[in-house]
């Protein structure tokens, strides 16, 4: 579904080279569920922006369903994103002048759908993260839990294959990010891959798999469905250390 | 959701900042349009008010000033007749109409007045050599109209001279002496000592034409004992003709007179006109550069603010060429309500000011709501390009980093 294939990427900063993501070799197949974890500047972001199609590499290869993603033409890699690809951001990046019901049809206004069928099914997915009687508010008469409903509705517009989700809760109480965490669960169980950086231990505790990574580079990956049964204290101390 | 919904949430939604920008548009528009439209209804008034004063040439004496002339042509000097005849038979291309006049002053019940006295057609038709010339026969050219004695234009009767037939005991009389003398059509009044009887009385014109008499030149001569002379030799000249030179040929037609263009006198006018044209041209020079150079920081401001946005267009699967829509579909609308609202300002303007300035009545002209717009939108597009393409080319990126 999802590959990296001995990518690394290294930026101009100031005259200086920074490596972001040193040689990183990542296979996640269809309905896997991920977290990257990892200090502040260890290349989880960067990792998660090149696997959606946004940032490419200096060097290696990025695959998305045995495609090339960087050997595409840009609008054709615009295309791929806007069909297969769901983003969810940390601080959810709704459109202010939009109200929730407008920020959900974007999507579907993109892939030119009319706009009565952007609105029914903009209608049914904001019922479904339990915003039915908030479609006409805008963002800064939600709360930030609801702003991130929204945000995860406007995600599932176009039915996306592949989730890339940048701290999800990082702006969330732990009440809200539970609730969060347990749509993702949903969508995964949908059978959509999910891929989300985290710095909250819980939640990321909740993916299949942990990916961890330092300076740029995947320093040890794990499987938490077997973890999770088997899981110390110890365990749970160097992932909050993470 | 479509394009133009998205565009117009965004303007509504931050329009105090956009406020500055649209200002500078809609002001630089609304100033054009007005000098625009008063100029042109200052240009008809002064084409009008040249047709309106028929001749367009004249010959006086040497010594004479044009203000002598506009003073009621009582300058002393006088032309020989006979300068009529050498006219008409140059056989000048471009000489509509020759008018001869001899002015002189009369008191009547105490009043001080002009006698006039000018020539009918019918004089011009009787005497075979000057038929022969063309004069009358000639089409009328440009600016060239011929009144005649009972045509229903009564008003330009006394102005273009032109009038079928005079017997020698008739006159007509302008409005003012009319009603100071208390005269209408075919009473009877003494003057120099030979009785007339009233032919018409003049509608009023507003001009020194009210306060004179006319009667046929040869009885004015005859009355005064000045011989075959006039005052003046009024000419209906075709306005192209007048370009290529014809007062240079009557100069060397009758080279002991003077002859002068009546365009002289409303010279000053068509100057405030060049001028409003300038003043219009500079204003959209101005504009030009002021307007556009606001759009185009308002343009890069609002793509700097929007970079999270745009970047979350992209990662949501918009390409470049939808982020540049939105910006340059932002800057149409911008330029289409800039030119629209500076127009319909403008105009208003025009017809309110218009009487004030200029003294003329204007309207609104539709031709000036496409230059508006046009201008309007083409200087906010381009100004908006770069900006716009700046915003297309934006790393999205940005979306994942705190800004």
């Amino acid at each position: 579904m999802l590959k990296m294939e001995n990518v690394s990427k290294v930026y101009k900063h100031r005259g200086q080279l920074v490596t972001a993501l040193d040689n990183a070799t990542v296979e996640i197949p269809r309905g896997d569920f991920v977290s990257l974890v990892g200090p502040s500047g260890s290349g989880k972001s960067t990792l998660l922006l090149m696997l959606g199609g946004m940032l490419s590499p200096s060097q290696g290869r990025i695959l998305m369903e045995d495609q090339s993603v960087y050997d595409m033409h840009p609008t054709d890699r615009a295309r791929l994103r806007r069909e297969k690809v769901g983003f969810v951001f940390q601080t959810f990046n709704l459109v202010t002048y939009l109200s929730a019901l407008e920020n959900v049809q974007i999507p579907l206004f993109l892939a030119e759908m009319d706009d009565d069928a952007q609105e029914e099914r903009a209608v049914a997915l904001l019922e479904r993260v339990g915003l039915g009687d908030r479609l006409h508010h805008k963002p800064c008469e939600l709360s930030v839990g609801q702003q991130q409903r929204v945000a995860l509705a406007r995600m599932l517009a176009n039915d996306p294959t592949v989730i890339l989700a940048d701290e999800p809760t990082g702006n969330l109480d732990p009440e809200t990010s539970q609730q969060i965490i347990g749509y993702l669960e949903e969508f995964n169980q949908e059978g959509r891959t999910i891929v989300m950086v985290t710095h909250d231990p819980r939640a990321a505790r909740r993916a299949k798999r942990l990916l961890r990574l330092t300076r740029g580079a995947i320093v040890s990956a794990e499987n938490l469905v077997v973890a999770s049964e088997t899981a110390t204290e110890d365990d749970e101390e160097a992932l909050d250390a993470a | 959701m479509r394009l133009q919904t998205l565009v117009l949430r965004e303007i509504f939604e931050r329009k105090s900042q956009l406020f500055t920008s649209f200002l500078a548009i809609l002001l630089g528009i609304t100033v054009i349009v007005s000098i625009k439209n008063i100029t042109h209804y200052s240009e008809g008034a002064v084409a009008q008010e040249m047709d309106s004063l028929g001749a367009n040439v004249l010959v006086l004496p040497k010594t004479a000033t044009l203000q002598d002339y506009y003073n009621a042509d009582l300058q002393s000097d006088t032309i020989p007749e006979e300068y009529v005849t050498q006219l008409a038979m140059a056989n000048l291309a471009g000489l509509d109409n020759i008018s001869p006049k001899l002015s002189v002053p009369v008191q009547l019940q105490g009043k001080n007045y002009t006698l006039t006295g000018i020539l009918p057609k019918n004089e011009f038709q009787a005497k075979a050599a000057w038929s022969g010339a063309g004069v009358f026969s000639r089409p009328i050219g440009c600016g060239a109209t011929v009144g005649m004695m009972g045509s229903d234009d009564k008003k330009t009767l006394s102005r273009k001279k032109i009038i079928e037939t005079l017997e020698d005991n008739e006159v007509l009389v302008g409005a003012n002496v009319a009603a100071n003398l208390k005269l209408k059509d075919a009473d009877t009044l003494e003057v120099l000592g030979k009785k007339f009887t009233v032919t018409a009385v003049l509608p009023e014109t507003g001009t020194v034409d009210d306060a004179r008499l006319f009667a046929h030149l040869h009885t004015v001569q005859e009355l005064t004992k000045k011989g075959p002379v006039v005052n003046a030799i009024e000419i209906i000249g075709c306005c192209q003709e007048i370009s290529a030179g014809l007062v240079g040929k009557l100069n060397a037609t009758l080279p002991d007179a003077k002859v002068v263009t009546v365009a002289q006198i409303v010279q000053s006018q068509q100057n405030v006109n060049r001028m409003m044209s300038n003043l219009s041209l500079m204003f959209l020079v101005i504009i030009v550069f002021v307007g556009g150079a606001s759009i185009a920081n308002y343009m890069y401001a609002n793509v700097f603010e929007r970079r999270r946005e745009i970047g979350t267009l992209m990662a949501l699967g918009a390409d470049s060429r939808l982020v540049l829509k939105v910006f340059l579909l932002k800057a149409l609308l911008l330029g289409g309500a800039g030119g629209v609202g500076g127009y319909v300002l403008g105009s208003i303007f025009a017809f309110v000011l218009g009487p004030q300035l200029a003294g003329i009545r204007v309207w609104p002209m539709w031709e000036l709501a496409i230059a508006a717009i046009v201008i309007s939108v083409g200087l906010t597009l381009v100004a908006s390009f770069f900006p716009a393409r700046s915003a297309a080319r934006l790393d999205p990126c940005a979306t994942f980093q705190e800004v």
